[in-house]
Order: structure tokens, then C-alpha cells, then sequence
């Protein structure tokens, strides 16, 4: 793992230095906030999850959640697609906006909100369907009206999965590898067009080379989506993250410019998580 | 001394209960020995093609006639609107319980469909005759005999819906979580999830179930006695009295069969068919029951 | 590809509305399907009380059953027929099916042999009971010259039973953890001794929960004992015209003919005078008053286990 990702990871980060535009010590950086979260409190029954979080993501950068197991980055993380509502006695107090929407009102419809949201999970998900129905499925629940070929393979493209695949898309998924697998689930996420793209430790079930492939897609999909990516890796955020969360215990320590707070870590918590004392 | 002798008792034991075991390989053996051999003298006197082509049933009478076909159409006919009724009450409530009910209906439900499962079969024969039958049969169709094809279908129906509910509901529950979630993430309500995820995902252990109540609904014998009547007629009118093969070998068996009459080895040839379709529909079964159970493992 | 996404997001319908309409009607029909099971049960048990109501009184499980007083019949002997097919019945078959989970679970590790026994368990399971009738017709009732007798009918009945016992056992066998079953062996315990010390105390609640389900089956089951010859009416009691010691008695029982509360109701279900149905729902009360006792038992058993279980 360590042979394989160092210098591409060194690689990326050093570029993304370079090519930023602006300066190192930016508290706030450029960009449109698409998803803004206030004072957000999530219990499970007598259980604190999450504790008064407030954090804003912004468009086309990728965000990631680090922090050690149980620190309720997941279920933050769920919270923003309301997948949070499958789970009984979740109880959701404050706010999340999306696009200027508060997503927890009465008003609000989960399945709505659900199709600007995507979602890729910690186990690569295909159903047990042909490659191409795995991708036009939610397309088509939503009633997609354009070229369904051509939104497929669009998609695969997009996920760097339509070279490998394009001859057998009428194939069951479940013969791709892990790595193919998830990067269709990408693909299929891909194809209802989302704003967002929440990525649920996406590499954690995969080995190294496809790990390597996953954090490029990422990177990739930059230009067009929003990533907010869970991640217990910490070189995984530093490689493919603009922003970077940390949390402990359900509260949000820290938040910064993914390389500030790798290198000048504000908060002690961090710095001991960051160098490895804990977590 | 003692150590051989408890050696000797060790032995004896497993031996004792590997015979406990071999006793029903000799039960399988023993039906179909019987079956083949005690209408061995009938398929000698009767030709294969009468049996099985033949269009009237009429064994006891002079001269007899033995062709088959209006016992096997009675117990198409029962088991065909048995599943009409069992299998959208069955599986459309199964999919609800796995879906979308709460843990408290399931509490409730459970109970009831063991408790339907659990009464017997002459008492569903007595609510098709006694109620089914004039209170309802009757009042949509009032030229229905009193003995009559729907009223036995639907309780057979009522039987097994236990059967394709909790075999069913075992299938939904098989899918894994992570393929609903991916569904809901995809912005699918719960019904798309259930309806073009969950079900499909689970189609051969649904079949599965649903085979299995077949193999029920052809067997069953008291409640079709009681309620289809012992005309055999071939027809496909579910308002008309017919027999099927088990209510054949019931009535038959009530008066008292002789050894080594014709009469007792048509009972057995009629048994032998019957038990060759439940084998061929239980071993079908299984079948789609272990390829589900490949799927997600 | 960048300038395309927005055109393409304009090509989505999705029409929540509808599909949440869709959704509401699942629901519904759900609830309405769960609540028609329901019905059904309560329609059913309703309408045996509304018929039978006239005829439970204690008068009905003392006297006999009489064609030419139905206002007297009762089902006394086909009561006492059933209790002692079923207490029969449960004194064969327990055994061997115990014996058989054991061997099966215990003895057998994963040769073919125990694949082989083990399918051909499972498919006698879906044997129609009818066919096991056929078959105690041509071995007990002809064969072994056992007549029509009671005998017959609970060894028929042991055999329809045993596959349900078989696997129920073995159920109840492999929740036995792992661990009691070494620390025996790690005593110097051999097989038997750990399965008769450990494995089946263990595992009896939950053997008990099961042979009392089926037997119950065996009880509502009347198309085998049809086939062997069980009596439409019995005027008398089975073994009654013996005379000697208990064992005589328990000899002329064992061999005489029998009634089943079944198919005591099977035969008044088919008299179209109207008196005879109320006999027979009032037979069907009694039945399922008995087999709602036996399944209390079960549940009892379960839960007084659960409470009890530690590990």
C-alpha cells in the first residue's frame, strides 16, 4: 500500500500546491457553500452521534470526514442524503441546507433530495442486474427521456470503467472485480446527474491498485461534482481532499485547507491524530 | 474389561442410531416399493395410454373406465386457484412485512399466519362447505353445486398462503441491506426499492415458495374432499363439482378395499401419480431454493 | 461532457408525484392484505362458534356419536381414539427421531451418507400425507396383519411425522454450542456420555417445542388414518370388550378399531342435515381447543428456555 501510493500521493498533493490560486493561509476558500450544515445534533435514542456540527461544503472540491471509528463521520455523512431516516429512533435536530433548501422541513422530500445527492457506499452495491441496467436503473426510475445508450456509456466513460466493460454490458455485474465494481457504483450514481457525490469510505473493501484508481476518479470528478468522501486513511485525505474534517466523539475539532491542516494542525487532538498517536 | 465393554456400549449406541436414521431412507424405500408394486397388477391390466389419455374416471363401475385425466384436471383446477388466491396475498403481504412494516405488525402477523397454518385441513374443508359455499360461492354464482371446484380452491389458497408468506418473507430478508440502500440513494421510494430491487433479487426463492405450497395444494385431501365433492368431471369450470386424485383414494379408501382387488390397485397407481408429481415439484423446488441461496452467498 | 451536464439534468421527469401515489397504494394494500389474514382467522374461528355454540356443553365430549339422536352425539371415542394415536404415535417416533438428529448431528460428520439421509429427509417432508396412508395400508394394516387397529394408525402416523421431528431436533441439537461439546471431550468424556450428559439436556427444550408441534399435526391429520381404515363411527370404546389384566386391556386397545376426532368431523361434515354441522363445528371447537393447548405447551417450553438460556 505504502510502495504504491506514496509518490503518486506526494505527486498529487505537491501539484495541488502549486496550482491553487489562492493563498496557503485562506481561511475561507473561494467557492460557492452547496451544502451548509448548522449546528447539526444526531442521536440514536439516548446516544449522541454527532454533536453540534456546522460545516460548509463547496462546490467542485472534495471534502473529506477523518477521524477515528465511531467518530460519527458516517452518520454525518448519511445525514446530508437522509439515508439517516432507514435507521430507527434517529433523531436529527438543527439544519442542513442544500442549495437553499433546508432538507430536514416538512416540505422537503428524502427521495427528491436524494436524486441531487448521490451515494457511493463503504462495499461495492451492484445489483445483481446486467452492467447496463446497474447504471440506467436509477435513470430510469426518474424517468430519464434522452439516449440511454448514450447516458451509459457517458457514465462509464466518466467512471473509467467503459473500456473495460463496453463489450459486456449485458454481463451480471457481480463478475466485475471489487475495484469495477465500485467504480460502476460510481458510474450508476453518476447517472442521475447529481450535485453531490457522498463517497462512504469508497476504498476501504479494495486493494491498493484499485484504491489508487478510485482516488483519481475522484480527483477527475472534481471538475463537475461535489465529493464529501469518509475516510479512516488519512493519506487518502491528504492525496485526494481540498478540505478536511476532523472529528472526535462526535464533534467537529477542526476544519481547514486539507494541506493547513496536515502540516499546521491547530487543534492538539489533531495533531495527535494526524502523527498517528491515536485513532 | 470395563473399558471394552463401554467401548462395546459406544458402539452400540451409534449403531442404534445410524438405524434411526437408515429407517427413513427405508421409508422412501418402502413407499415406493409399495406404490410400484401394488399397482403393478392395474398397469398390467390397463393400458398406459387409457390411464393417462383416457377422458373418463369411472373405476368402481361396469365396465370400468380408467383414464386419468378428469383427476388430474380436478387437481389442476384446486391447486391453479389455490395459487391465484395464495400467491398475491402471500407474497404481496410478505414484501409488506420485509419493507415496510413495523416490528409491531409483524409481531401481530406472525402468530396469525403460524395459527392458519396450524388448523387442519377438515376444518377448512367445513368453513368452504358450510360458509364459502352458500355465503359466498352461491351469491356471485347461484347455479353452483354445493360440492364445487372454487369454494375448495379458496381454502386450499387460505392453507398455503402461510406457507408462500413465511418462505417468502425468509427470501426478501436474504437480500442484503447494502442493495436497498443503494436503491434509496438512487432517490427510489420504498415501493421501486421493493418492487424493482427487492423482489426481483429474491424471484427464485420466491419460486421456491411457491412450489413448495404447490406440492401442499396437490397433496391436500380432506379439505377437497369435503369440499369439491366426488364427481370426477374434466373441465376447467371452477363452479362445478370435481374429484381430484387424493379425494379419489379417500372416498375409495372409506369403504372398506380388499387385497388384491382392482379397485385397491387403482388406489395405488393413483398414488403412485400423485406421489411422482409432489417428488418432481419438491425436487424442482430445492432446486430454485439452492440457486437462490447461491446468489447472495 | 461538462457543458452537456446541465442540458441532460433537463431530461429528467421524474414525477414524484405519481410514484409517491404508487407508494401510498403499496402501503395500503399491505396493510389491507395483513389485515385480511387476519380477518380470515377471526371469520373462520367465528363461524365454527356461531355452528358448533349449541353443542358444547360437557354432555358432547362424554357421549357417543348417534345417527339416529344427533341432539345426543358426541365424540367422546374419537376423543380417546386421537389422545391415544397421538400419545402412540409421540412414544414411537420420539425416539427414533431424537436418535436420528443425533446420529445426524453428532455421529455422521459431513460424509455422503449423511447428504444422502439428509435429502431424502427433507423430501419426505413433502411427501402428501395421503401417500403415507397408502403405505401403512399395504405394510401395517395388510402386511404385518395389524388390521384396521390403532396400532396401525400411530405407526403410519410415526412415519408421517419423524422427517418434521427429525429436522426440528437437529435444529434444537445445533444450537448447542461448540464449546460444552469439547470441554465434555476434553474430560476424557466419549461420545455418548457427552451427548447424553451435555448435547441432549442442552438441547432438550427445544426438541420438546418441536415434538410437540408435530405432534400436533398429527393430531389435525385425518387422510392417512382414512386410508388405514379408522372407523366412521364408533359405538363403543376401542379395546372396551376386554376383560383381564392391564396389559390385556392395553393390548385390546392397542388392536381394536378406532374414531380420530378428525374424521369423526370429516364424517359429519358430509351429512347434509343441518344438525350434523353443528356437530361438527362443535367437533372442530374441541380439536382446535386441544391443539391450542398443545401449542401452549410449546410456547411455554420456548420462552420459560429463553429465559432460562445463558449462553
Amino acid at each position: 500500500m505504502v510502495i504504491m501510493d506514496q509518490p503518486q500521493g506526494s505527486l498529487a498533493g505537491a501539484a495541488k500546491a502549486e496550482m491553487r490560486p489562492s493563498p496557503v493561509s485562506a481561511p475561507e476558500p473561494a467557492g460557492e457553500t452547496i451544502v451548509r450544515i448548522e449546528n447539526l445534533t444526531i442521536r440514536y435514542g439516548d446516544f449522541s452521534a454527532v454533536k453540534n456540527v456546522s460545516l460548509d461544503v463547496y462546490r467542485n472540491q472534495a471534502t473529506a470526514l477523518i477521524g477515528p471509528s465511531g467518530c460519527g463521520k458516517s452518520t454525518l455523512l448519511r445525514a446530508i442524503n437522509r439515508m439517516n431516516d432507514f435507521v430507527p429512533n434517529c433523531q436529527v435536530d438543527g439544519r442542513i441546507v442544500v442549495r437553499g433548501r433546508s432538507i430536514y422541513d416538512p416540505g422537503c422530500d428524502p427521495v427528491d433530495l436524494r436524486r441531487h445527492i448521490g451515494m457511493v457506499f463503504q462495499k461495492p452495491n451492484p445489483f445483481p442486474k446486467s452492467i447496463y441496467r446497474n447504471v440506467s436503473w436509477g435513470a430510469k426510475i426518474n424517468g430519464y427521456r434522452g439516449d440511454m445508450d448514450a447516458l451509459v456509456e457517458q457514465c462509464l466513460r466518466r467512471a473509467g470503467l467503459w473500456e473495460e466493460v463496453k463489450d459486456k454490458l449485458k454481463q451480471v455485474a457481480l463478475n466485475l472485480s471489487g475495484g469495477q465494481q465500485q467504480r460502476l457504483c460510481i458510474a450508476r450514481a453518476l447517472a442521475l446527474q447529481p450535485d453531490v457525490l457522498l463517497m462512504d469510505e469508497p476504498c476501504s473493501a479494495l486493494d491498493p491498485i484499485a484504491t489508487a484508481r478510485i482516488e483519481d476518479l475522484i480527483d477527475q470528478l472534481k471538475t463537475d461534482y461535489t465529493v464529501v468522501l469518509v475516510t479512516h486513511n488519512m493519506q487518502q485525505a491528504a492525496r485526494v481532499s481540498d478540505r478536511t474534517a476532523f472529528l472526535y466523539m462526535g464533534e467537529l475539532i477542526e476544519v481547514e485547507d486539507t494541506h493547513v491542516l496536515f502540516t499546521h494542525p491547530r487543534h492538539p487532538r489533531t495533531q495527535a491524530y494526524i502523527t498517528g498517536r491515536f485513532g | 474389561m470395563r473399558r471394552h465393554l463401554r467401548n462395546l456400549l459406544e458402539r452400540g449406541i451409534g449403531v442404534a442410531m445410524l438405524i434411526c436414521a437408515l429407517l427413513s431412507v427405508a421409508t422412501t424405500a418402502g413407499i415406493i416399493l409399495t406404490l410400484v408394486g401394488q399397482s403393478v397388477p392395474f398397469f398390467r391390466a390397463v393400458p398406459l395410454g387409457e390411464f393417462f389419455a383416457g377422458r373418463k374416471w369411472a373405476p368402481l363401475f361396469e365396465p370400468p373406465r380408467y383414464g386419468l385425466l378428469p383427476l388430474i384436471c380436478g387437481t389442476f383446477l384446486i391447486t391453479v386457484g389455490a395459487l391465484l388466491v395464495a400467491v398475491p396475498i402471500g407474497v404481496s403481504a410478505a414484501l409488506f412485512l420485509s419493507e415496510c412494516a413495523p416490528r409491531r405488525l409483524r409481531d401481530v402477523l406472525k402468530p396469525v399466519l403460524e395459527i392458519l397454518a396450524g388448523v387442519p385441513s377438515v376444518v377448512y374443508g367445513f368453513f368452504a362447505l358450510t360458509f364459502l359455499t352458500p355465503n359466498v360461492i352461491a351469491k356471485l354464482v347461484p347455479s353452483t353445486p354445493i360440492f364445487n371446484a372454487a369454494s375448495a380452491a379458496i381454502v386450499v389458497g387460505i392453507m398455503i398462503i402461510p406457507t408462500i408468506c413465511s418462505l417468502s418473507d425468509d427470501a426478501f430478508r436474504a437480500v442484503p441491506r447494502s442493495l436497498r440502500e443503494a436503491g434509496f440513494a438512487l432517490s427510489a421510494t420504498r415501493f421501486e426499492v421493493a418492487g424493482r430491487i427487492v423482489l426481483p433479487g429474491a424471484a427464485s426463492g420466491v419460486v421456491a415458495a411457491i412450489l413448495l405450497a404447490v406440492g401442499r395444494a396437490i397433496g391436500e385431501t380432506m379439505a377437497v374432499t369435503i369440499a369439491a365433492g366426488i364427481k370426477p368431471t374434466l373441465t376447467l369450470n371452477p363452479f362445478e363439482s370435481v374429484q381430484t386424485m387424493t379425494a379419489f383414494i379417500a372416498e375409495v379408501s372409506e369403504g372398506d378395499v380388499e387385497a388384491g382387488t382392482m379397485a385397491s390397485h387403482c388406489l395405488f397407481a393413483v398414488g403412485l401419480v400423485l406421489f411422482a408429481i409432489t417428488l418432481g415439484v419438491n425436487l424442482v423446488a430445492r432446486w430454485f431454493s439452492r440457486r437462490f441461496r447461491e446468489v447472495y452467498e | 461532457m461538462t457543458s452537456a451536464a446541465p442540458s441532460i439534468s433537463m431530461l429528467y421527469q421524474p414525477r414524484l408525484a405519481r410514484r409517491k401515489a404508487c407508494n401510498v397504494v403499496f402501503y395500503v394494500t399491505g396493510a389491507a392484505v395483513c389485515a385480511m389474514t387476519v380477518a380470515l382467522l377471526a371469520t373462520l374461528i367465528g363461524v365454527v362458534l356461531k355452528d358448533g355454540w349449541t353443542f358444547l356443553t360437557v354432555r358432547f365430549v362424554t357421549s357417543f356419536p348417534s345417527r339416529i339422536e344427533p341432539e345426543l352425539a358426541g365424540v367422546k371415542p374419537a376423543l380417546f381414539g386421537s389422545l391415544c394415536v397421538v400419545l402412540m404415535t409421540g412414544v414411537i417416533s420420539v425416539p427414533l427421531g431424537v436418535g436420528a438428529a443425533v446420529y445426524l448431528s453428532e455421529y455422521a460428520g459431513d460424509s455422503r451418507l449423511n447428504r444422502f439421509i439428509q435429502l431424502n429427509i427433507a423430501n419426505l417432508a413433502g411427501v402428501p400425507s395421503i401417500v403415507y396412508g397408502l403405505l401403512g395400508l399395504a405394510v401395517f394394516v395388510r402386511w404385518l396383519h395389524l388390521g384396521s387397529s390403532i396400532l396401525a394408525g400411530s405407526l403410519t402416523m410415526s412415519l408421517l411425522v419423524l422427517p418434521v421431528i427429525i429436522i426440528s431436533a437437529r435444529e434444537a441439537i445445533a444450537a448447542v454450542p461448540q464449546s460444552l461439546r469439547q470441554a465434555a471431550y476434553a474430560l476424557g468424556a466419549t461420545r455418548w456420555q457427552t451427548v447424553r450428559a451435555h448435547v441432549l439436556p442442552s438441547a432438550l427444550p427445544g426438541i420438546l417445542t418441536g415434538v410437540i408441534l408435530s405432534l400436533s399435526r398429527a393430531v389435525g391429520e385425518a387422510a392417512p388414518l382414512l386410508i388405514v381404515g379408522a372407523a366412521a363411527f364408533m359405538l363403543s370404546m376401542p379395546g372396551s370388550q376386554a376383560g383381564g389384566g392391564a396389559w390385556n386391556k392395553l393390548v385390546a386397545i392397542g388392536t381394536d378399531n378406532f374414531a380420530v376426532l378428525p374424521i369423526q368431523i370429516f364424517n359429519w361434515c358430509k351429512e347434509p342435515d343441518v344438525v350434523f354441522q353443528q356437530l361438527a363445528a362443535a367437533g372442530i371447537v374441541v380439536l382446535l381447543a386441544a391443539l391450542l393447548a398443545m401449542n401452549s405447551v410449546a410456547v411455554g417450553i420456548r420462552l420459560w428456555h429463553q429465559r432460562k438460556r445463558t449462553w
